[in-house]
């Protein structure tokens, strides 16, 4: 028997489905209004200069120095932070996992903690930790470790410190969401077979953690590439991300095609970050990191 | 910009519902913030009570897109701007700006025609000075640009904004040129210039809140500085202290929108706004002096308070007039290309 469009099933799969769409309705028009649209405008407003199509805003990228010198630093500090986070993110999460329920829901209290407070607040916090006469100059002074202050903020080093402060909870938590799920037994299992604790690690526990090591290592790449407060509070003006180049674009210059075009190209570096991260473990679990 | 914060004050929306009330309005517009709030007791107040008008009050932190889009439909609803006169003169040179008939400003006849511009008046001055740190330089104080650039007189940590306007002239000055021939600026020369203190520089800062954070902090010993984010420091006791000397005189000028909607009246609020009378109560509320020098000899400013202004003619002199004309030309507009190019390096 054919399906017919009165049999009751059809009817009420139909129903479920127009349901599911009504629900689905409100979030749709969210991205639509506010992601979608948006981003087709930017789009357009990166081939458009007085009222008539170019690609000159995408041809600065070749021409002005400024423009891959800033995505080149962008890059490097993101791969610094990328490298930071993940050796002091691992060792973290590897205690946590491996800490009884109360310690490692402390440790990882402790590094949700700080997302309680705006990235804004933290960053001035750094500023008056690292600068000339801060603590943390002051201190190295007055025991006599240093005869002049360090420069610690001001450059890329206060913007990477300070990055990575804000982005290690964005390692930590896929970290730990991994090794969580590693079974105890497979490094029992190890060390029963006669491996040494460090063999055990570098062949069971490391390769099985890598999915997090990954996951983490792309949210905080891709997180970082779009960072603007740090750079510009604690980059003292020379420390030029690609964020910034979109402001001065717009605050300074009034090229908004060219912010747009930046903007785009930005854009799609982060999905070509996505897209290679992906062809090691599948979109899905970056973001779920299961 | 000056005013990191700004405070939409009242909206374009609002600005029409009044329309309905017979009294003549206009729609003023500034760049928000402290500045703004000034100036409303300053002179918007007064110049409204003195009038007999309503002025409606709207705030964009940079007017230029705003002003291109209006000029774009074709039905602008700003009268009034208050904005670098970079932006009046830019503005003017691509028609969206209106050319002044100074026969309807009467107030400002006498102001010094360096002031003016066929499309702006100047109506309140800044200055970026030279400021420092009392303490780091107890027996002897930079004083011009020249030390400034002196690191081995005058060593200590240093800071600029990172933006042309100012720090060129400020180069040039330090490399030898005499203050009245600055114009058109030697744009290769300020930045050979520029890259001898570039090593010495530590921070490029991009706010006003940002600058007068590095010098309450002692995070540096000198800079320039906008004279009222200095003042400020000074009067929470910070050892700061700055100096008029070879100071960079720039001015945020009034004008009006080509097309505006209450035309007859905006020249009148711009005549109101420039009398010395009214022009001598910015002291009173902000650490920029008035546009209009004869507010100096109306008595309202105390001869104190006129040691701290920067338009004071005694200071003015001192100083060196930034000329918005040759910023707002396609030479400035280069020159400003230019700099990004030149921090990051």
């Amino acid at each position: 028997m054919s399906a017919s469009p009165s049999d009751p099933s059809v009817v009420h799969k139909r129903q479920e489905q127009r349901l599911v769409l009504l629900l689905l309705a409100p979030s749709l028009a969210v991205v639509g209004c506010l992601l979608i649209v948006p981003l087709c405008w930017l789009v357009w407003q990166s081939v458009r200069q007085d009222g008539a199509f170019t690609l000159a805003h995408y041809a600065r990228f070749f021409s002005d120095a400024v423009y891959w010198t800033t995505f080149l630093q962008t890059f490097r500090i993101a791969f610094i932070v990328t490298a930071v986070t993940v050796l002091l993110g691992y060792p973290i999460a590897y205690v946590a996992a491996g800490a009884s329920r109360r310690w490692s829901i402390f440790i990882l209290a402790m590094v949700i903690l700080p997302f309680w407070t705006s990235v804004l607040v933290r960053a001035y916090a750094w500023l008056i930790l690292l600068q000339r006469r801060g603590l943390v100059n002051s201190v190295l002074t007055d025991f006599g470790l240093i005869q002049n202050p360090l420069a610690l903020v001001n450059n890329e080093l206060g913007t990477v410190i300070a990055t990575v402060h804000i982005l290690l909870p964005f390692m930590v938590l896929p970290l730990y969401a991994t090794m969580q799920k590693i079974p105890a037994e497979l490094t029992m299992a190890g060390a029963s077979l006669g491996g040494t604790p460090f063999y055990v690690f570098t062949r069971v526990f490391l390769p099985l953690s890598l999915p997090g090591v990954v996951a983490g290592m792309v949210l905080v790449f891709v997180l970082t590439l779009g960072f603007y407060i740090t750079p510009e509070l604690l980059g003292g003006g020379r420390t030029y991300m690609v964020s910034m180049l979109v402001s001065r674009n717009i605050e300074v210059y009034n090229e908004w095609g060219a912010a747009s075009s930046i903007s785009i190209v930005l854009l799609a570096c982060v999905f070509l970050v996505f897209r290679l991260a992906s062809l090691i473990i599948p979109f899905e679990r970056i973001m779920g990191a299961r | 910009m000056r005013f990191s914060v700004s405070i939409p004050v009242m909206t374009a929306a609002l600005a029409l519902s009044v329309a309905t009330a017979s009294a003549e309005q206009i729609t003023f517009v500034s760049q928000g913030g402290a500045y703004q709030e000034a100036q409303t007791k300053a002179i918007l107040n007064p110049a409204a009570k003195l009038l007999g008008i309503t002025i409606n009050q709207d705030s964009a932190p940079d007017a230029w897109p705003v002003l291109k889009t209006q000029a774009a439909t074709g039905k602008p609803i700003w009268d009034v701007i208050d904005a670098p006169t970079t932006i009046c003169v830019r503005g003017g040179d691509q028609g969206m700006v209106e050319k002044l008939d100074f026969s309807n400003i009467p107030t400002a006849a006498s102001m010094p025609a360096q002031y003016k511009t066929p499309y702006s008046v100047a109506y309140e001055f800044y200055s970026s000075v030279l400021a420092y740190n009392k303490k780091k330089f107890a027996s002897k104080a930079p004083q011009t640009w020249a030390d400034f650039w002196d690191v081995k007189a005058f060593p200590g940590t240093r800071a600029l904004r990172n933006h042309p306007q100012a720090t060129m002239e400020a180069a040039l000055l330090a490399d030898g040129v005499p203050a009245d021939k600055l114009y058109p600026l030697d744009v290769d020369r300020a930045f050979k210039k520029l890259e001898q203190i570039k090593p010495h520089i530590t921070v490029w800062w991009t706010s006003g809140a940002q600058s007068a954070q590095l010098l309450a902090d002692g995070e540096i010993d000198m800079e320039m500085a906008w004279n009222g984010r200095v003042a400020a420091v000074m009067k929470e006791g910070a050892p700061v202290s700055f100096t008029f000397n070879q100071g960079l005189l720039q001015e945020t000028s009034l004008c009006i929108v080509k097309g505006a909607p209450n035309l007859e009246t905006a020249y009148k609020f711009v005549n109101a706004a420039m009398t010395p009378d009214i022009q001598a109560n910015f002291p009173a509320y902000i650490d920029y002096g008035p546009g209009n020098p004869a507010a100096y000899a109306t008595g309202k400013i105390s001869p104190e308070r006129a040691t701290q202004m920067p338009s004071a003619p005694e200071n003015a002199a001192k100083q060196v007039l930034v000329s918005q004309a040759w910023w707002a030309s396609p030479a400035g507009e280069d020159a400003i290309k230019r700099w990004a190019g030149f921090v990051q390096k």
